[in-house]
């Protein structure tokens, strides 16, 4: 801890990251070349690196894997709500802002000091999941994914930079279990519709229905966990959300 | 929208350091060797050979020994720009031709008239003729396949010009290579970004295909081209494809999993006397030999073909035999074959050879030695063709290659363009942490536009 005391950007005190020494630019070029490394495929990510003592006992070998999903996690607000709330399940924050990225790391160990034996569940890695989902999850490997609060794109010509689009739901499909959730919230209007669209008309996707959304905890989180979302609240802001089942297709 | 996701940051002509002119620079001189290599493609029964390089598309009538004038009537465009991709569909009567230019044309074999002509919104990367011969799937450079149906194309019917549908999408991405597995079930899209992607083919594609069987992934560049392995017991199909990363992998297209790798590069390497030209054996095309467990394997650097086995029993991968061009330094572009020719066809060239007035000559060399009653050993050794012993003659060649006898340092000079332009389209531009920040600073999106 001698070491954390001589640096500025942890807060002495709780032993957290200062968001003040991490601020990035709000947005980020989905279609840029990506110069971080990435897994060869799913059986490649290295789970002893995100969840050390769950997977560094040599006694047995631990065969879970990764369930929840948040894309785009940002501060990582979510994450740290869920890890409590599904304490047995692993999950994972992608995000592709370097700086955010290593922010929500600092953060994540340091809640693992403060707390002995929690947050041993959630991790977070800096790639593009629009590119390389597939490379992070196998086929039906995921329950539940997040995308709160995504870059609106509000020009016609950047629409197919969404996190949400047609195309990509299909790739969501892929990793998400038959009965898995996915989660989206935005207080922009323009792309809620859009993203409630993308889902209404995919083979793939059904809606939940409304005694469904009220008794799901996770629901709940959406618009007060992340910063983004008590950013909205403390604004008065309204918020738009679309949560949605993966099913088989009827053929 | 012009440009593909990977030229998008460009250049700014305020605050310009000598680095960023260096940088300008690099990339000006790869904008200008932007060469396509030449292509050939066979008729599955011999029929007809095409060749495309750049705009120009010159097909042989085998059967009648003549050279093939193309009829394009439709009303569409006429091919402007280089030629990306050439197929025939499995029963023979389309052939499909598609490239730079955003256009689409699909032919009668029978007349040689375009039927239809297809516009694309960008550029096309790569095609796929469905067995059925009613679908034409084709990628953009943006990663995005669509599809277009061709309901009663038998050559008799007006010109019809259809709109395409988009079917499914690889994140912007260039898609490399589009094959349907030979059941017609699936349809496997390779992008550079290593990824292979099988996706189930739907009943109604004009709803687009959103069922993903697997993503295959083990290359660790991109990945070049994909063929279908089809024998008579083993009527799905094996999948095998060629990367940048000098190896050829087998893939279980339900499962995904790879079954083995072939490392043809190191081999290539092997033959090779001087080892200074190392790292650069880009597999760049893959023959299958129809009812036959062999295939060819082109492999830039070498002067001739790798032939390779696929062991289906125990799924496994192993090189036959490397079949050298004496002679000549023959390095091939595109390979193609047919099913009852026995003959392995061949081309090297490239479009658009800057400082040459022979921009539109390419070289046609035959194999042969391959028969189906012998699906997993030659039966005898393959041989390489001379010009005078190619089914055609000198007629066929002076058709497909533009003149008879070309001068060596042509096509040497066309592999080694073709080569630098893979690598600047496909391989991910590093920069050291300095000149990244330079590229930072100097951004495009910054300045109001």
């Amino acid at each position: 801890m001698l070491e954390n005391k001589a640096n500025p950007t942890i807060n002495k005190s709780t032993g957290l990251p200062r968001k003040r020494f991490y601020r990035a630019r709000a947005h980020s070029n989905p279609l840029s070349d990506s110069h971080f490394p990435i897994p060869l495929s799913p059986s490649h990510v290295d789970y002893s690196l995100h969840y050390p003592p769950l997977f560094l006992s040599s006694d047995r070998i631990n065969s879970s894997k990764i369930q929840f999903a948040d894309i785009g996690c940002g501060f990582g607000g979510l994450l740290i709500s869920l890890s409590t709330l599904f304490p047995e399940i692993l999950m994972i924050g992608m995000e592709l802002r370097d700086k955010v990225t290593e922010y929500v790391k600092e953060r994540i160990s340091g809640l693992r000091v403060a707390n002995p034996g929690q947050y041993q569940n959630i991790s977070v890695v800096r790639t593009n999941s629009m590119k390389y989902i597939p490379n992070y999850f196998e086929k039906g490997q995921l329950s539940k994914m997040f995308f709160l609060f995504p870059d609106p794109h509000f020009k016609e010509k950047n629409h197919r930079r969404r996190v949400i689009s047609p195309h990509l739901l299909d790739e969501y499909a892929y990793v998400l279990q038959v009965g898995g959730i996915i989660y989206t919230i935005t207080d922009v209007e323009e792309l809620g519709e859009w993203m409630k669209s993308c889902l209404e008309n995919h083979p793939m996707f059904e809606a939940l229905s409304q005694e469904e959304l009220e008794v799901d905890p996770a629901v709940k989180l959406l618009s007060t966990a992340t910063e983004e979302g008590q950013k909205v609240a403390r604004n008065g802001g309204q918020t738009f959300q679309a949560v949605y089942r993966r099913i088989v297709p009827a053929s | 929208m012009e440009d593909p996701p990977i030229e998008e940051c460009e250049h700014d002509d305020v605050n310009k350091t000598e680095q960023d002119t260096q940088i300008e620079e690099s990339e000006q001189n790869h904008r200008d060797v932007e060469v396509a290599p030449a292509l050939i493609a066979v008729h599955p029964t011999q029929n007809s050979v095409a060749v495309s390089v750049g705009s120009d598309l010159r097909v042989f009538n085998l059967p009648e020994d003549c050279a093939v004038t193309l009829v394009d009537e439709s009303g569409g465009a006429s091919h402007n720009d280089s030629i990306r991709t050439i197929k025939y569909g499995a029963n023979g009567k389309l052939f499909v031709s598609a490239g730079d230019d955003k256009l689409v044309k699909v032919w009668s074999t029978e007349s040689w008239r375009c039927i239809s002509t297809v516009y694309s919104e960008k550029r096309v990367s790569a095609l796929a003729v469905r067995n059925d011969g009613l679908h034409v799937c084709f990628a953009d450079k943006f990663g995005v396949v669509w599809v277009v149906d061709l309901p009663g194309v038998d050559g008799s019917e007006a010109p019809l010009n259809k709109k395409a549908v988009p079917l499914l999408g690889h994140y912007c991405s260039i898609i490399t290579s589009l094959e349907f597995s030979p059941d017609g079930r699936f349809i496997v899209s390779a992008d550079r970004d290593f990824k292979i992607r099988v996706t189930v083919f739907p009943k109604k594609p004009l709803d687009g295909a959103h069922e993903i069987q697997s993503f295959c992934l083990g290359h660790k560049e991109f990945v070049s081209c994909l063929a279908f392995i089809c024998t008579p017991d083993y009527l799905q199909g094996i999948l095998v494809s060629g990367s940048g990363d000098s190896t050829v992998h087998m893939w279980d297209v339900i499962s995904g999993s790879l079954l083995d790798t072939c490392e043809v590069g190191a081999k290539a390497e092997q033959l090779k006397f001087d080892a200074s030209e190392a790292n650069c054996s880009t597999v760049t095309d893959i023959c299958t030999i129809p009812d036959c467990t062999l295939f060819a394997v082109a492999i830039q650097s070498l002067p001739g073909i790798m032939l390779l086995s696929c062991n289906l029993p125990s799924r496994t991968l192993s090189v036959v035999k490397v079949v050298s061009i004496v002679g000549e330094n023959f390095i091939p572009t595109s390979l193609g074959s047919t099913i009852s020719g026995g003959l392995l066809w061949m081309v090297t060239g490239a479009s658009k050879l800057s400082g040459s007035d022979h921009s539109s000559l390419s070289r046609v060399k035959v194999i042969s030695g391959f028969r189906k009653s012998s699906p997993d050993s030659l039966e005898q050794e393959p041989v390489v063709l001379g010009d005078c012993e190619i089914p055609g003659g000198a007629k066929l060649l002076e058709k497909l290659q533009g003149s008879i006898s070309i001068d060596e340092k042509v096509f040497l000079a066309a592999a080694e363009a073709v080569k630098t332009a893979m690598c600047n389209l496909l391989i991910k531009k590093q920069y050291s942490v300095e000149k990244r920040e330079c590229r930072k600073r100097t951004r495009n999106d910054k300045k109001m536009k």
